[in-house]
């Protein structure tokens, strides 16, 4: 059998984060009553004109300058033509030939910390259509328009993925640029962020594309990786076993883990692009873009590079620790109190500790149970050994449940370690003659059985004494 | 009688207080109640609201008020969204829509005490040149009851002629403001495309389409047009530039006048209209004006690259009457398609009809490359003729239409020669020039327009220039037998 080679592009839907609609002053907020929300602009009354929303074409343009793009000087706003109930013009204003933003590029971490470089091809402006509702209705459908005329940047790469992981990866780049912008909640179940998938395969080596399916409107990672792999393995098995993929349009089940086809290129839609005459060209002159590259935030990138700098973390620790704008000040903040010495301890415990209580709880790191502060607070007791990280482990679940500050646990509960050489001793002696065969095996070169007498003294000890200290004088008092 | 006065002598009169608003108002229904049927220039009426309007106006009058519009009444054309009343654009599609809102036209009149009358019959959705494609039937022009009124804006117009407003408001899109003009002996404008908001006009061709004004004279179309005009932020293509005081530009005396006299313009033209046309020149020439023939080469691919764009244009406007949230919907929709077939086989008429399909056609893939774009290289060529020639000219002058109103039934199954009757017109709206017909003679009774065409924003000096010619001639002044 041949060997496959798989071709992905994604066209990525971001809601952007205006208060207001890209053409009418409607609100964009989500989970209003049904069309409470939609002015006679977005119920496309007889009359009526759009306005562009100038905060739309801002938070655009900083998209651009963030993936390095060119910004048009003149983009224009086309018309999509098509019928559908919850498109009320029977147009979309969309950007067909002259997108605001086009030729980027965006680096990705791979899992095997490789760095592979994915193309944009585009993005442009267009409106949302609004949703219909066949529930609750009978012989009837429902139309909700709340969300007719919401914003959206359109971010279509180039066929540059080669992989369900990479495509993944990639979309999970651009989602944590967008939220690093501040131009897209990232909201994925409120439908906020989601993206149809270009697969094709074609033998390794060969040039020429194979021929694409698309698949709509998938709104999880998760999903979009399982989409993709279905989708790669029906069309290696259809080419295999002799057929041929036809261009097509495809929905992914989640439920049943597959995808089906919805329409073919035949049957396609004749869209009718034209410029919109309603909306005049949408012109960016230098000083625009100069102001809009003074708002831009320090990118991800960015942060992780610095990361590894000036903290001398890992690769991997910089990219886990940029990947919000959250996270990572959270994490600059721990390491301001503890000292820049001490950025690996402050890593470990954001990444650790800290993430998987934030997982295990569903709480976003901004609504953390444990501050920045208070996490400072546990990590200089580890910082002065005044406990062992291990114990520190158990003070920061108690801070978690009960929202103490660790140095009142620690007294509280008398976790203070015991760093006392004459104490420990005291312990070891004690535990060495309650166990003689084990010292004698130990002496005749079982050298595993240090761990067990760690372990003795550590149990004796509640989990108190210093372990580099009990380490030192075990060494000497088994060694006599 | 009162229908005999202009908007400036009426509202001396009204701020004299030797009349109120009610009684103009009254005078006007009265008129429209005795004379209307025989036209249907009018499909709605508003007399209630209309009365409770003047008694408004009275109100701000005795209270010291005064404006040039303040206690007026006129008629809107039925393309005006008007909140609370019907806006049906003269299509069965909107025979049931009731206008949540005003449009910014009606809105600014409303404000500036205007006391709307009622809605003028059109064609549907602006789409003819006799006003015989209404849902409403056709309107009759009181000149001659056996004879069209022009289109698209008809109503307005035969209104106008039959004095039953002071003024009436219309949209232009390929001449619908200044062909029916110049076949009702009226004054017509239609301002530079930007010139007017065009927010809550049903949109025809957006590129195209510029709302306008049905006067006596050009006096009273320059008071009307300065509250009608102006930047909205409603409508992005409408322009943020300054409104000139249209009234205070008309006494500017005309010596030293560049007119162009467009040859492609006169080529074939009627020679009975040709005279009219040159007798105008002539006093155009007596009043200090010089005139130079100029060439427009592109001009006469007029009218096929606006029946390129306008359609393609309308094909997606009209988009949004499908049955789902206002307008016509067929009986027991089968389904979602047949829903969307039926609603929009059954409400639009054929003309309608025509221009939807010829719009999808040009748009098509495949055609696209051979009409709309080449349409629009085309229409830029049109432009820059204009451009070129008002380098040389300060406006240019012609005939408004080849000839004068034509026989009800006598064109309506032969679209192309329809289309034809707007040669004339239609290359100001391709370049977005302000345009102007003023009456200008007869032929065979029928009266026949003069047309202005300046450049972009120079309404004032259309207006000054229709007014001097009107201080020197009465053709303005004629009125039908028994409109008089």
């Amino acid at each position: 059998m041949a060997d496959w080679e798989v071709v992905i592009g994604l066209e990525i839907h971001a809601q952007l984060a205006t208060r207001s609609k890209i053409f009418s002053g409607a609100s964009t907020a989500y989970g209003a009553p049904p069309n409470t929300q939609a002015s006679l602009v977005d119920l496309a009354y007889p009359g009526v004109l759009p306005v562009l929303n100038a905060e739309a074409v801002r938070m655009a343009v900083k998209f651009g300058l963030a993936i390095g793009a060119t910004i048009a000087p003149r983009s224009i706003f086309a018309r999509k033509n098509y019928f559908y109930p919850d498109l009320p013009k029977g147009y979309q204003i969309s950007q067909y030939e002259h997108p605001v933003v086009s030729r980027g590029s965006l680096a990705v971490m791979l899992d095997d910390g490789t760095v592979k470089t994915i193309g944009v091809t585009r993005a442009h402006l267009e409106e949302d259509a609004g949703k219909s509702l066949h529930e609750g209705l009978a012989n009837a459908s429902g139309i909700d328009l709340n969300r007719a005329g919401t914003p959206l940047l359109e971010i279509v790469s180039e066929p540059d993925m080669r992989s369900a992981k990479e495509a993944v990866a990639y979309m999970k780049k651009i989602h944590t640029l967008v939220r690093y912008l501040e131009i897209c909640d990232g909201n994925m179940q409120e439908g906020s962020f989601r993206c149809d998938a270009n697969v094709s395969v074609r033998p390794r080596g060969q040039e020429k594309f194979g021929t694409r399916a698309e698949i709509k409107n998938l709104n999880s990672f998760r999903f979009v990786e399982k989409a993709i792999q279905y989708e790669v393995a029906r069309q290696t098995e259809l080419i295999e076993s002799g057929g041929k993929v036809v261009q097509e349009t495809r929905l992914y089940d989640s439920d049943k883990d597959e995808t089906r086809s919805m329409r073919s290129k035949e049957e396609a839609n004749d869209y009718r692009y034209f410029p919109d005459p309603d909306l005049l060209p949408v012109e960016i002159d230098d000083g625009f873009i100069a102001t809009v590259r003074q708002t831009l935030p320090e990118l991800p990138d960015e942060k992780a590079a610095r990361f590894a700098r000036d903290l001398g973390l890992s690769v991997y620790d910089a990219g886990v620790l940029s990947a919000s704008r959250e996270m990572g000040a959270y994490f600059e903040a721990v390491v301001a109190g503890l000292g820049t010495a001490h950025a690996k301890l402050a890593a470990n415990w954001v990444m650790g500790e800290l993430s998987s209580a934030l997982n295990r709880d569903n709480v976003e790191i901004s609504a953390s149970r444990v501050s920045p502060a208070a996490l400072t607070g546990l990590l200089a007791r580890i910082v002065d050994a005044t406990i062992s990280g291990k114990i520190a482990k158990d003070v920061f679940e108690v801070m978690w449940s009960e929202g103490k500050a660790a140095d009142a646990i620690i007294e509280a509960q008398g976790l203070e370690q015991i760093t006392d050489s004459g104490a420990i001793e005291g312990v070891i002696d004690a535990v060495i003659a309650a166990n003689p065969k084990q010292l004698a095996d130990y002496r005749a070169g079982k050298d595993k059985l240090f761990g067990f007498f760690v372990g003795q003294v550590m149990k004796a000890t509640g989990g108190k004494a210093n372990p580099a200290r009990l380490n030192d004088l075990l060494k000497v008092k088994l060694g006599s | 009688m009162l229908h005999n006065l202009s908007i400036g002598e009426l509202a001396a009169h009204l701020g004299g207080r030797q009349i109120s608003s009610v009684e103009i108002t009254r005078h006007f229904l009265a008129r429209i109640e005795r004379l209307n049927s025989a036209l249907n220039a009018i499909i709605t009426l508003t007399a209630a609201d209309a009365l409770a309007a003047a008694a408004a106006a009275d109100h701000r009058l005795a209270a010291g008020e005064r404006g040039p519009l303040l206690g007026i009444p006129l008629i809107h054309k039925d393309i005006f969204c008007t909140d609370g009343v019907r806006t049906s654009c003269g299509s069965r599609m909107l025979d049931n829509f009731i206008a949540p809102y005003d449009a910014t036209v009606v809105a600014r009149l409303k404000a500036a005490g205007a006391v709307m009358l009622g809605k003028a019959n059109m064609d549907e959705f602006a789409m003819g040149s006799s006003n015989e494609t209404s849902y409403y039937g056709p309107v009759k022009n009181p000149w001659d009851t056996a004879k069209v009124p022009g289109g698209s804006s008809g109503g307005s117009a035969a209104a106008m002629a039959a004095r039953l407003a002071p003024y009436t408001t219309g949209t232009d899109t390929g001449g619908s403001i200044r062909q029916p003009a110049a076949l009702t002996g009226v004054t017509g404008v239609k301002p530079t495309y930007g010139r007017v908001s065009r927010y809550g006009m049903v949109a025809f061709a957006s590129s195209l389409d510029q709302a306008g004004v049905f006067a006596r004279t050009a006096a009273d179309a320059a008071t009307v047009l300065r509250v009608m005009a102006g930047f909205d932020p409603l409508d992005s293509t409408s322009v943020d530039a300054p409104v000139p005081d249209y009234a205070a530009l008309l006494s500017a005396p005309l010596k030293g006048l560049k007119i162009g006299l467009l040859r492609e313009f006169f080529d074939g033209l009627e020679s009975r209209n040709a005279t009219l046309i040159h007798d105008a020149l002539k006093i155009y020439t007596s009043l200090g004006a010089s005139t130079v023939e100029v060439s427009l080469p592109h001009l006469p691919l007029s009218v096929p690259t606006y029946y390129v764009v306008a359609p393609a244009e309308c094909s997606s406007n009209l988009s949004r009457f499908d049955g789902v949230r206002f307008g016509y919907r067929c009986d027991q929709p089968k389904d979602l398609a047949d829903m969307y077939k039926r609603s929009r086989g059954e409400g639009f008429g054929p003309e309608v009809k025509r221009r939807i399909m010829t719009g999808t056609y040009v748009l098509s893939a495949g055609y696209f490359d051979a009409y709309y774009l080449k349409a629009q290289k085309v229409r830029r060529l049109i432009t820059d003729d204009f451009r070129s020639a008002f380098q040389h000219v300060d406006l240019l002058i012609g005939p408004t239409t080849p000839t004068p109103a034509f026989d009800i039934g006598a064109k309506i199954d032969d679209p192309v020669t329809m289309y034809l009757n707007d040669i004339y017109t239609i290359g100001a709206n391709l370049a977005g020039l302000p345009g102007l017909s003023l009456p200008c003679g007869f032929v065979d009774g029928l009266p026949m327009g003069l047309q202005l065409i300046g450049p972009h924003f120079s309404e004032g000096k259309l207006l000054n220039a229709a007014h001097q010619f009107q201080l020197v001639t009465d053709w303005h002044k004629h009125a039908p037998r028994g409109y008089e």
